[in-house]
């Protein structure tokens, strides 16, 4: 019990501090009790493999130049795919910027999260309807927003709840320590889903803090606190499943803490060689504990899949992810004066004015678009 | 300019055990833009600590530390990212000295690169030195070349005040320049004359400054106007002499920045300038600067930013007005 967790990560030997569904040799360690069924899994399965290919595709868009730096996500697909899979329509979500799988699951259209890569004025915009807010970039700071809109749902006799995203190194941030707080004493129906992935740029956990877990912090709060295993879909299905129903039932927060691994850089812009031994962690990782490969395993020893169906998904996966993609490129291009756009609800004189003088500056000159 | 800066924190670890360096990633990683690389290393982790992500963290435990005989350089991953210690920069660092009416002080330089121009994501390309400028207690500087920022962040350092050390993104790489190896210093609170001219005074600091001295080239060649262009270097306190002196010389001026306009600091020059010089004027002083919106995406952030031809134009309205 006395290992740090990134520690148990690197050791392999997490398992027993987790609650774990699905082990990774794909063998069910307790009955799923009819809460998932067999539609269900392959739903999983599709997703995952549905996310990692948009993941793989974006990063060789960035070494395309087709896209800008990009935060990839491989290796936390269970988490992602699994607990916004738990979520009902109507939910809130405040995702970071690596949790796109997460977002598009919900409903967030993949062409506009190529769009948000691409840095194009309308990128931070969600789908019509969702409750989807654009990626948190300062960190921790969204797990606040979640709480309010949470509290505001709570006052109004909603059903919605509010989910929010973030790290490990997030957890260091006073923002989060006050989220859990007002949400403990507010009694708020908001689900605080961590993504320990062992790294926060290049500090590993046992850096980032002293507690040996990440959910234990919840007990100081005096809120529910739950440790998982990030790459078991079951386990995290399951998990924010129970917090969404509690929280609907007005039973207050969940901090959970889902145990995953990032294969890749913490973004195109970063090279894990500096400060990780990257091939082997990522491969022993990749190896031993991938999300995709465990439920395949398992679907494949249950008669519900086989390479006929893996071959028919992927052409249908990079078939959609082609389609969105052209939808962004032929998206037409960010403007200039879009900038002033939307920076109050009424554009003030000063704005106003800025903006005329940028028109007829670039009308002038014709190629300052 | 990287290596400038890695080389005077390298100098000074080794010159004087007081240094310590914090932040975010600095340490194996050597910092997001390597300025810390090899420092670690070097130094061991007690003096080269990456520290837990919690900015209003590093800020205030390096006031403690600065108050207990240390003097902590501070790097702040991105001036946006200040925002949860700028409590600790404004209501701590900033009046320590004062409401202990001296006893205590926080001798501390607050690193962060800045500014846009570098297809940066959202809140990456800030320029908000002007919160900073309108914090009495804090100094504010940042270096326009890597001659300057290496005698500039070697003074930050031994001042005896905190001092926010903005590095613009964009000058990082952007251009080689011979550096003197020893230590040396370039005194705060000075601006520079980068070039010398007899029509208007292009008064501009940080990435901005490429800027200035392009369209000075460009419209003497083209129009045969004589610009100065001077660097303010230093923020807070502004230099004062320099651009009054300026001022006296070419009786017009234009003020160059990519922060916003409204309550730049582009407006605090032209107040100097009203107080002290205000005859001399030929025109009115114009502020070419970014726009009063928040930084855009990067797709957008060339027009958000005054452009060589924005600034070009500015000085001719302004000499022909
Ligand atoms: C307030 C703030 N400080 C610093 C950063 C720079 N930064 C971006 S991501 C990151 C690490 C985040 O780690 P973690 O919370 O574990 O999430 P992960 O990236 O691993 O998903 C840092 C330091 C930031 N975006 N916001
Ligand atoms: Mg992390």
């Amino acid at each position: 019990m006395a290992m740090k967790s990134s520690e148990l990560q690197k050791a392999g030997s997490w398992e027993s501090e987790v609650f774990q569904v699905l082990n990774p040799e794909g063998k069910l360690l307790s009955e799923l009790g009819g809460e998932i069924d067999e539609e269900l899994m392959i739903k999983m399965y599709e997703n995952m493999q549905f996310v990692r290919a948009f993941d793989r595709k974006s990063v060789i868009l960035q070494r395309q130049g087709r896209i800008g730096t990009y935060a990839p996500f491989e290796g936390q697909e269970a988490s992602q795919a699994g607990s916004a899979m738990a979520l009902s329509d109507m939910d809130w979500m405040f995702p970071t910027y690596r949790d796109h799988a997460a977002a598009m699951i919900h409903g967030q259209e993949m062409y506009r999260v190529f769009l948000y890569w691409m840095a194009h004025m309308d990128g931070t915009t969600c789908t019509e309807g969702k409750k989807i807010l654009p990626p948190s970039v300062p960190i921790a700071t969204q797990l606040l927003h979640a709480v309010g809109t949470g509290w505001a749902s709570k006052l109004d006799g909603d059903k919605d709840v509010s989910i929010a995203y973030f790290g490990d190194g997030a957890s260091s941030e006073g923002d989060f320590h006050e989220a859990l707080n007002f949400a403990g004493v507010f009694k708020t129906p908001t689900i605080f889903f961590c993504q320990n992935n062992g790294y926060a740029i290049s500090v590993p956990f046992e850096k980032q803090s002293a507690s040996r877990t990440i959910a234990q912090r919840a007990a100081a709060y005096d809120i529910n606190g739950v440790r998982i295993d990030g790459n078991d879909i079951f386990a995290v299905y399951l998990t924010v499943k129970e917090a969404v129903e509690r929280a609907r039932r007005g039973e207050g927060p969940t901090l959970i803490e889902a145990v995953t691994f990032r294969y890749g850089a913490h973004t195109t812009a970063d090279d894990p060689k500096k400060y990780r031994n990257q091939e082997e962690v990522s491969k022993e990782w990749r190896d031993n504990r991938d999300p995709l490969t465990r439920l395949n395993k398992f679907l494949t020893e249950n008669g519900l899949w086989d390479e006929t169906k893996e071959a028919e998904l992927l052409s249908k996966v990079n078939a959609k992810i082609d389609e969105e993609l052209k939808r962004a490129e032929n998206y037409p291009k960010s403007h200039a004066l879009q900038m002033f756009d939307h920076v109050y609800a009424e554009t003030p004189w000063h704005i106003a004015e800025q903006r005329e003088e940028l028109k007829k500056y670039l009308a002038k000159d014709g190629d300052e678009s | 300019m990287i290596q400038a800066i890695t080389e005077v924190m390298d100098q000074k670890l080794a010159e004087d055990p007081r240094v310590m360096l914090l932040g975010e990633d600095i340490g194996v990683n050597g910092g997001v833009f390597r300025a810390t690389d090899g420092l670690v290393e070097k130094y061991g982790e007690d003096r080269v600590v990456d520290t837990p992500l919690a900015e209003s963290g590093i800020v205030g435990t390096s006031i403690g530390l600065a108050m207990n005989g240390k003097i902590p350089i501070v790097e702040i991953q991105f001036l946006a990212f200040i925002y949860p210690a700028f409590e600790q920069v404004v209501s701590h660092a900033a009046r320590m000295r004062y409401r202990s009416r001296g006893q205590f002080e926080v001798p501390m330089v607050i690193r962060t690169p800045y500014g846009a121009g570098i297809r940066g994501p959202e809140l990456h390309s800030e320029s908000v030195e002007s919160f900073f400028a309108h914090t009495p207690g804090l100094k504010v500087v940042v270096p326009g070349s890597p001659y300057d920022a290496k005698g500039l962040l070697v003074s930050a350092i031994e001042d005896r005040d905190p001092v926010i050390f903005l590095e613009p993104t964009k000058l990082y790489r952007a251009f080689k320049e011979e550096v003197p190896e020893e230590l040396y210093r370039v005194p705060l609170g000075k601006a520079k004359v980068v070039k010398e001219g007899t029509d208007l005074t292009i008064f501009s600091w940080g990435a901005m400054l490429r800027e200035a001295v392009n369209a000075a080239s460009k419209l003497e060649k083209e129009k045969g106007m004589s610009c100065e262009v001077v660097d303010l270097r230093t923020l807070y306190p502004l230099d004062r002499d320099t651009i009054i002196e300026s001022v006296k010389k070419t009786g017009r001026a234009v003020v160059v920045h990519e922060a916003h306009k409204t309550a730049g600091l582009g407006g605090e020059v032209i107040s100097l300038i009203n107080d002290e010089a205000l005859i001399y004027l030929k025109a009115p002083v114009k502020r070419i600067t970014g726009f009063d919106v928040p930084v855009p995406m990067f797709s957008v952030e060339e027009d958000y930013m005054p452009t060589l031809e924005r600034v070009k134009r500015g000085i001719e309205e302004t000499v022909n007005f």
